[in-house]
């Protein structure tokens, strides 16, 4: 499914989004609840995997996936990490203070595929976000599908996002969590090494398994690479890529990859339709 | 309840040898149980054996005065736990720690390094599985040390 803005709002104007909740979830990312100042909020839906254009008025504008449940319409939720000169914009808003949005855009996850299936999630850092909607459409649904793994890779335990929500999938959502931290602490008791450890800890059926990644390229390719390796096929992998993205409509080419716009043709895509363009150095 | 045979030859570690070489493994092993907390090697030490990980977890840690116990690794259940047993000078380069409640198979490295001597096929085995594993946490190292989940981003440069 292609989600774009729909038809009868122009793509390219930003709709006014008043700030309705802000939570701070680590030292640098935060998390917003936008909601539209339009009367019509029925447009604010979504599907997991879809980002939105957040304006910062003044500032500019940044590609920002969208971490809320799909179920909840008229609320988009943000989850961002302040590292460029827009995100510590957004950093810097407080509840009411207004911001542009434009979208949602894009091509989300495959959820419909994933039916009658095991399914394998793999998230780094931030890249949990928009698996954390794709968690929340599964969850409605959960008999459709069969055994569902979550390995979330972070930089320290201080960097670990939505751990009580990690915790309920894990106790009340029937979901095999697994978290993993490059560096521990002394009071850190959970796992320690890099995420494609933790899919050896997972019982699914190879075959039978469709996979959804979402994190640093290279974390990518490695975790790519292991499930491959354990016969999952490699076409039933799939990747949310992030690259500058501006239009949001696969107009202006920033974000072109290879034949492929990744804000139009993404940034969800098989893994074997982008592995050739994933190891070209500043592609 | 199955014997030490049977979860050798299971063990992601072992799966596959053939009987004669798991027949030589088996004469040098042993069932080990770890509660949390407990050490199975230090820093240092002779390191005499290496330890084929049933359940529970371990972790690989480095001790540095001012900061503590510093974990770089930790493993579990499949995995198998030290290889200065197989090349010189045979000494543990890091510490060993029971997690939590582990279960293993230790295996004697000189009982299994005199056998390797005597049956260089043997030897060729284990070194290839060991260099697996050597290699799967140098790659796993080296990623750690990329903090790949720093705060670059392509979308917000």
């Amino acid at each position: 499914m292609i989600g774009q803005a729909p038809e009868r709002l122009d793509p390219m104007v930003p709709r006014p989004h008043r700030i309705h909740d802000v939570r701070q979830e680590t030292s640098d990312t935060f998390t917003l609840e936008l909601k539209s100042l339009d009367a019509d909020v029925a447009h604010d839906s979504f599907a997991p995997g879809q980002f939105n254009m957040l304006y910062a008025f003044g500032v500019g504008e940044a590609a920002i996936s969208i971490a809320g449940d799909p179920g909840r319409r008229g609320v988009f939720v943000h989850t961002i990490r302040a590292v460029g000169a827009v995100t510590r914009a957004l950093a810097r808003m407080e509840g009411g203070e207004t911001v542009g949005v434009r979208g949602p855009f894009g091509r989300g996850w495959p959820v419909d595929e994933a039916a009658g299936r095991d399914v394998v999630l793999v998230a780094g850092g931030i890249g949990i976000a928009p698996l954390r909607s794709l968690v929340y459409g599964l969850l409605a649904h959960r008999e459709r599908y069969g055994r569902i793994s979550i390995a979330y890779g972070a930089r320290t335990p201080g960097d670990v996002l939505f751990a009580t929500e990690l915790d309920e999938w894990r106790n009340r959502g029937g979901i095999e969590v697994a978290v993993s931290v490059d560096r521990a602490t002394e009071s850190w008791h959970g796992h320690v090494g890099v995420v494609t450890t933790l899919l050896r800890r997972f019982s699914f059926d190879p075959p039978e398994t469709i996979a959804m990644i979402c994190g640093p390229e290279i974390m990518t390719r490695y975790v790519a690479g292991e499930l491959i390796a354990r016969d999952v096929v490699p076409g039933a992998i799939h990747v949310a890529l992030e690259r500058n993205m501006k239009c949001g409509v696969g107009l202006c080419g920033h974000c072109q990859l290879g034949p492929a716009f990744v804000c139009r043709e993404g940034p969800v895509f098989p893994f074997d339709s982008v592995e050739r363009w994933l190891g070209i150095e500043e592609l | 309840m199955k014997g030490l045979e049977d979860i050798l030859a299971e063990h992601p570690f072992s799966r596959g040898l053939d009987r004669a070489h798991l027949s030589l493994l088996l004469g040098c092993a042993t069932n080990v149980r770890f509660e949390a907390g407990a050490s199975l090697f230090k820093a240092g030490e002779s390191a005499d054996r290496f330890y084929i990980v049933r359940a529970g977890q371990v972790a690989i840690e480095i001790h540095e005065p001012g900061r503590g116990r510093i974990t770089v690794e930790t493993v579990g259940e499949g995995d198998v736990v030290g290889w200065s047993w197989l090349v010189p000078p045979h000494r543990w380069l890091f510490d060993g720690r029971a997690v939590t409640l582990c279960r293993a198979i230790a295996l004697d490295g000189a009982c299994l390094r005199a056998k390797c001597d005597e049956n260089h096929d043997l030897g060729y085995e284990l070194l290839r599985r060991v260099a697996t594993t050597v290699g799967e946490r140098l790659a796993g190292a080296r990623l750690q040390l990329l903090d790949i989940y720093g705060r670059s981003s392509r979308a917000d440069p």
